[in-house]
């Protein structure tokens, strides 16, 4: 595991890396729009994949209401750490009444 | 002036920080040991990245699948820093310890700057301030979930979920049509792929030129 981590973190220094030793001519537009795309994409991947997938299947549980509820108090600009653990309170609350 | 980049770095830096707890506790929930989720605060140092390791090794994912969704969620450091070479990117060693500090908050703190000067200090302050204590955080979450036993009784899977949704929501208004998609691929494709594959196959979509900049 510590060498996949090492390995990892190689690769996402790469990029801060690259940012200072590559001319900003070089980087078209259409490269900066895929970028944040990629960003875009691969988080509301995870959260589709950490909210609703267990293993190989789909599965519809106590997270989705914490998901709703952490929605919600984003959409109020709640500090990111109290809405982070507001959803596991309500996953936790649910599961412990039996949901 | 000088005092406001001071401020706003400073509390950039705790605030953000602060989310380094579940992190910390969220790696060891996955399976990780104390070292490697310390490993990934230290040498990775970018949340959306860590996040996205621990989430496929969670999810059972190879090592390889988690390496390569680290790395495709750290592209936009390379754009940011871009930004910033032309104005205070360093000459020698120091422009290593400035790639390192090249994430979202000491962007953003930096970019949000009216005089190059203060630019270049809420770079700094920002970057350091919130290497500090994301690993202090990271630590102290560490320590903590080893003290927890099931991952589901605690809620840390709903955590780990609502923690890349607070990442997401940002970019989310004027994105929803892509996250949608992303989302959608991820979520159709799990039942036919290698656990991790179904993440990767969501970075796909970003080929389409479509949202905000396309």
């Amino acid at each position: 595991m510590i060498l996949s981590v090492v390995l990892a973190s190689l690769a996402v220094y790469s990029w801060k890396i690259l940012g200072y030793l590559v001319p900003e001519r070089f980087i078209s537009d259409r490269l900066r729009g895929f970028s944040d795309r990629v960003t875009i994409a691969l988080l509301a991947a995870l959260v589709g994949i950490q909210g609703i997938a267990v293993g190989n299947e789909l599965q519809l549980d106590a997270r989705i209401p914490a998901l709703v509820v952490a929605g919600l108090l984003l959409w109020l600009k709640v500090p990111y750490v109290l809405v982070v653990a507001s959803a596991a309170a309500v996953a936790a609350g649910l599961r412990f009444l039996g949901f | 002036m000088a005092r406001a980049v001071v401020s706003t770095s400073l509390s950039v830096a705790i605030a953000t920080g602060l989310y380094g707890i579940s992190f910390g506790a969220i790696g060891v929930a996955a399976g990780l040991d104390v070292l490697s989720v310390m490993l990934l605060s230290l040498l990775m140092f970018s949340g959306a990245s860590q996040f996205a390791f621990v989430g496929v090794v969670a999810a059972g994912g190879a090592p390889i699948t988690a390496i390569a969704s680290a790395w495709l969620m750290g592209v936009r450091n390379s754009f940011y820093a871009l930004r910033m070479a032309p104005e205070f990117g360093p000459r020698g060693l120091m422009r290593f310890l400035q790639a390192q500090l090249t994430i979202d908050e000491s962007n953003a703190v930096s970019a949000s700057q009216k005089s190059a000067a203060d630019r270049r200090l809420g770079f700094w302050l920002t970057g350091v301030g919130v290497f500090i204590f994301w690993n202090l955080a990271t630590l102290l979450g560490a320590l903590g979930g080893n003290l927890i036993g099931s991952v589901e009784a605690w809620g840390l899977d709903a955590a780990a979920a609502a923690a890349f949704l607070g990442l997401l929501w940002p970019r989310l208004r004027e994105n929803l049509a892509l996250a949608a998609l992303g989302a959608a691929v991820a979520l159709v494709s799990v039942p036919f792929l290698p656990a991790g594959l179904p993440i990767l196959l969501a970075a796909a979509v970003a080929l389409i030129p479509m949202g905000r900049k396309a």
